[in-house]
């Protein structure tokens, strides 16, 4: 009886495999045909340089839903992403451009500004037990509505070093080149992989998005952790909102409008589920690219309006959570 | 041979919670390698001593001394670092990671910060294996049954450090393979000095497994006792504290059904589910439903009841041949169904019991008509009397009520309805004796009040107890259909379900 028990549930296994990395595999696939379809359409598509603007014309993007794969993990959501974006923009633009400080004092003040902003969210989530949706939406009016009083108009930034390295190039073997913002996002992007795999912080976010109530009875640091997910994605936030404004060079309240819902986005179609406790960062940046090759096809069409682009997102987004559902339902 | 000093002593124990005293002075030793069970019907305090112990409640009187040194938990935490492990029924880990994190998690080997996995994994493998468990450890929890589930939980409490492991019901969702399976796991446990309290509903494990019981009546200590010197009937006697009588007076075999037919199925079947069947269902019968877990008791009983759709086959409701394509269809037609899993699919916790006795009704009468209160009130105080169902009080939150009294609340919803056609999936699973009771009796009442039953119960001594008929299930299939007559026994159902129905 014993043994039957044993190799049923080995049987099981190979499955298992595939319906753990379907998501991922899937949406890989998407990105490929997408890219292959593009070359085979449109003249000078199928270049490196073309996938490299992807990535520079989407590296705040990208780093944002890492931020945002920590929290969906757990089974939360953040949706003052997009706000403390913006506000980083205008925080970092005032302070250089009307207040002359240096960038070396402004953009670690904006990451410590983001981070408290998060570990503040985080705090009243878990130790007031309010649903994440409500207190981020909190923070996300918060934000926002302080760029305001910071100004109302579109600050530009002339800060020769900023400008400098917004500008610079790393030249790639192939004629092709990134900026400096890419680097900077595949390295977040790196290292958040590592701590998701590798370290027990990383380890207590999936088993927390698992069961919660698991967690705790394991022992585990669920406050801590939690806490230190909407940290890390207010953190990613303020980062991202240094790449855009590197990207922009300004300053806007209305920057990044609606950018949480693009974040969420990217990391549902990457394979994670919003439910938590199942995904790969690596998932989060294919979603990434996904979204950028969308709007990369639709501008090399040309006649196609940009509002393409949302309707696209929109269907792919029906796709990937039916086929979670799909997916879902036949382990069970 | 004197026996060991107790490596666990709880002296005194008092709790009371708002009204009600859940504990009163009750004693509790657990000596090193033992298997202690403690026994007493739902709401006798079983959980409570077990929480007070965890720490998961603060005590209110008596003291709790682990190896000779007073102790006070705070929480479940603490008392697994000073060694005192809990496995629960629904098993407490994370489904989604893999069987080694399972047992690693918050522990993980490291180098450098960095999480071993290859490590982790052998480490895995080797502690499973210790109690007999091959199994791939980086599979998903999730991939595995309960039982190896439950191993892996036992597994980790073990590896933290146990030196005291609660078990509290674990066996009452596995079959009797994976019962066996977790007996030989903790005898090996035993062996090595580790002391294990048992809590279990079923008398036979209670027997085979444990070496000395410790009975609660009512939050007071009944006594302690060894295992083989106190028989069944008198375990049971001291666990309702009166005589069987009650049990008794059922034995009586109920004579045979011969109205007319109510429920006729013809090759009614789901692919996937349950092969063509044909059964028939007389007005006032009880129709018993035996076979192992997942030989397709649960599935006919949606499929009568609506909630899955039929593939093949065709079903008569009064001769009248009926599509049953939601449970509200079924309802009209007075069909009603008790789930087997009165947490998730039957009950809410937080709704009252009143509240939860009306929801079946209100929704047959739809939202726009609303039950007077008055009605309410009477219905609902006609059936929590009927039912016995204690606390006797109608605006008691159902999460507070004990398993058996859950249950009755669950009936008492269908009941209202006046169903033609009652199905009860399970109703006496993981309740004490004198529930079991009280619902076996309220259904051969039912029966002789004209409604039909059909009786799922992984029991065969209460399917025989009860029915008129009993249809014998193996492998997702109807194999035979055996008339309760003299001759049929436990024995012969057992037989029926080994040979398939062949014999």
């Amino acid at each position: 009886m014993s043994s039957g028990i044993l190799t049923s549930a080995r049987l099981r296994l190979p499955g298992r495999l595939r319906s753990a990395y379907i998501p991922v595999l899937a949406t890989a696939g998407l990105l490929a045909a997408m890219f292959v379809a593009g070359g085979v359409r449109y003249t000078g598509f199928a270049s490196g340089q073309v996938v490299l603007n992807v990535f520079i014309d989407n590296a705040f993007l990208l780093v944002v839903a890492v931020g945002m794969t920590f929290v969906i993990l757990t089974g939360g959501i953040d949706l003052s992403v997009g706000a403390v974006v913006a506000l980083s923009t205008m925080v970092s633009a005032s302070l250089m451009t009307d207040g002359g400080w240096p960038p070396l004092l402004v953009v670690p003040l904006v990451l410590l500004i983001g981070s408290a902003l998060g570990l503040a969210m985080g705090c009243i989530i878990h130790y007031f037990d309010i649903q994440p949706f409500i207190v981020t939406l909190a923070g996300m009016f918060l934000a926002r509505g302080l760029c305001y009083v910071i100004g109302t108009d579109s600050i530009s930034i002339t800060d020769p070093a900023y400008t400098a390295v917004a500008q610079a190039r790393i030249a790639l073997p192939g004629e092709m080149a990134v900026s400096v913002s890419v680097l900077i996002a595949v390295a977040v992007a790196g290292a958040a992989a590592y701590v998701l795999h590798y370290t027990r912080l990383g380890r207590n976010v999936y088993a927390i998005g698992g069961s919660e109530q698991s967690a705790l009875l394991m022992g585990l640091p669920v406050a801590r952790t939690k806490i230190a997910v909407y940290t890390i994605s207010g953190f990613c936030s303020a980062l991202g909102g240094v790449l855009f404004s590197l990207y922009t060079l300004s300053g806007y309240g209305l920057n990044a409008l609606g950018m949480e819902l693009d974040a969420i986005a990217a990391v549902v179609i990457g394979g994670t589920l919003l439910t938590g406790g199942s995904g790969y960062l690596a998932g989060t940046v294919l979603g990434v690219l996904v979204l950028g090759l969308i709007q990369t096809i639709i501008s090399f069409e040309g006649t196609l309006s940009s509002w393409w682009t949302k309707i696209f997102i929109g269907l792919l987004l029906f796709a990937f959570i039916l086929l979670q559902r799909l997916i879902s339902a036949r382990r069970a | 041979m004197a026996p060991p000093a107790p490596i666990l002593q709880m002296s005194g124990i008092c709790k009371e919670f708002p009204g009600v005293k859940a504990l009163s002075g009750v004693d509790f030793r657990l000596l090193p390698g033992e298997v202690h069970a403690l026994m007493g019907e739902n709401g006798a305090g079983k959980s409570t001593l077990i929480k007070v112990l965890t720490g998961v409640y603060d005590i209110d009187g008596g003291r709790i001394t682990l190896n000779g040194q007073d102790v006070v938990f705070a929480g479940p935490l603490q008392a697994q670092q000073a060694g005192i492990s809990t496995v629960y029924q629904e098993v407490n880990l994370c489904a989604n990671l893999s069987v080694a994190e399972n047992i690693f998690i918050g522990r993980e080997p490291r180098r450098l910060g960095r999480i071993q996995w290859k490590r982790m994994r052998r480490r895995a493998a080797e502690l499973l294996a210790g109690l007999d468990l091959h199994i791939d450890v980086s599979a998903p929890l999730s991939s595995y049954s309960l039982a190896v589930q439950q191993m892996v939980a036992i597994a980790r409490a073990v590896d933290i450090s146990a030196r005291v492991l609660i078990l509290d019901e674990p066996t009452s969702s596995l079959d009797s393979g994976e019962v066996e399976q977790l007996f030989r796991v903790m005898r090996r446990l035993k062996a090595e000095g580790i002391a294990i309290l048992f809590v279990s509903h079923f008398l036979d494990q209670i027997y085979e497994i444990s070496d000395r019981m410790t009975i609660l009546r009512n939050g007071s200590l009944v006594g302690e006792y060894l295992t083989s010197e106190l028989g069944q009937v008198e375990l049971v006697g001291k666990m309702i504290g009166r005589e069987l009588a009650d049990l008794e007076k059922l034995e009586d075999r109920p004579p045979a059904r011969t109205s007319e037919p109510l429920v006729q199925t013809e090759a009614l079947g789901r692919s996937g589910a349950i092969e063509p069947f044909t059964l028939t269902v007389h007005k006032g019968e009880v129709v018993g439903l035996a076979g192992l877990l997942g030989s397709g008791r649960t599935e006919i009983a949606r499929l009568l009841f609506g909630a899955d759709h039929a593939s093949t086959g065709a079903l008569r409701i009064d001769g009248e041949p009926v599509t049953l394509r939601t449970p509200r269809l079924a309802m009209n037609r007075g069909v009603a169904f008790c789930s087997e899993n009165r947490r998730a699919e039957g009950l809410i916790p937080d709704l009252t019991v009143r509240e939860n006795i009306v929801l079946a009704l209100q929704a047959m009468r739809g939202w726009h008509r609303p039950i007077p209160r008055r009605t309410q009130d009477e219905l609902v105080d006609k059936y929590v009397a009927a039912l016995n169902i204690r606390p006797a009080d109608p605006e008691q939150l159902v999460r507070n009520l004990s398993g058996g009294n859950q249950q009755k609340v669950l009936l008492a919803r269908w009941l209202i309805l006046e169903p033609r056609l009652l199905i009860l999936d399970e109703p006496t699973r993981g309740i004490d004796v004198g529930a079991k009771a009280e619902i076996q009796r309220l259904v051969a009442e039912l029966s002789d009040g004209g409604m039909a039953v059909l009786f799922v119960s992984a029991e065969l001594e209460e399917v025989l107890r009860l029915s008129h008929k009993v249809a014998v299930l193996r492998d997702r299939k109807l194999v035979a259909e055996l008339p309760n007559d003299d001759g049929l026994t436990t024995g012969v159902i057992m037989e029926t379900i080994a040979s398939g129905g062949r014999a």
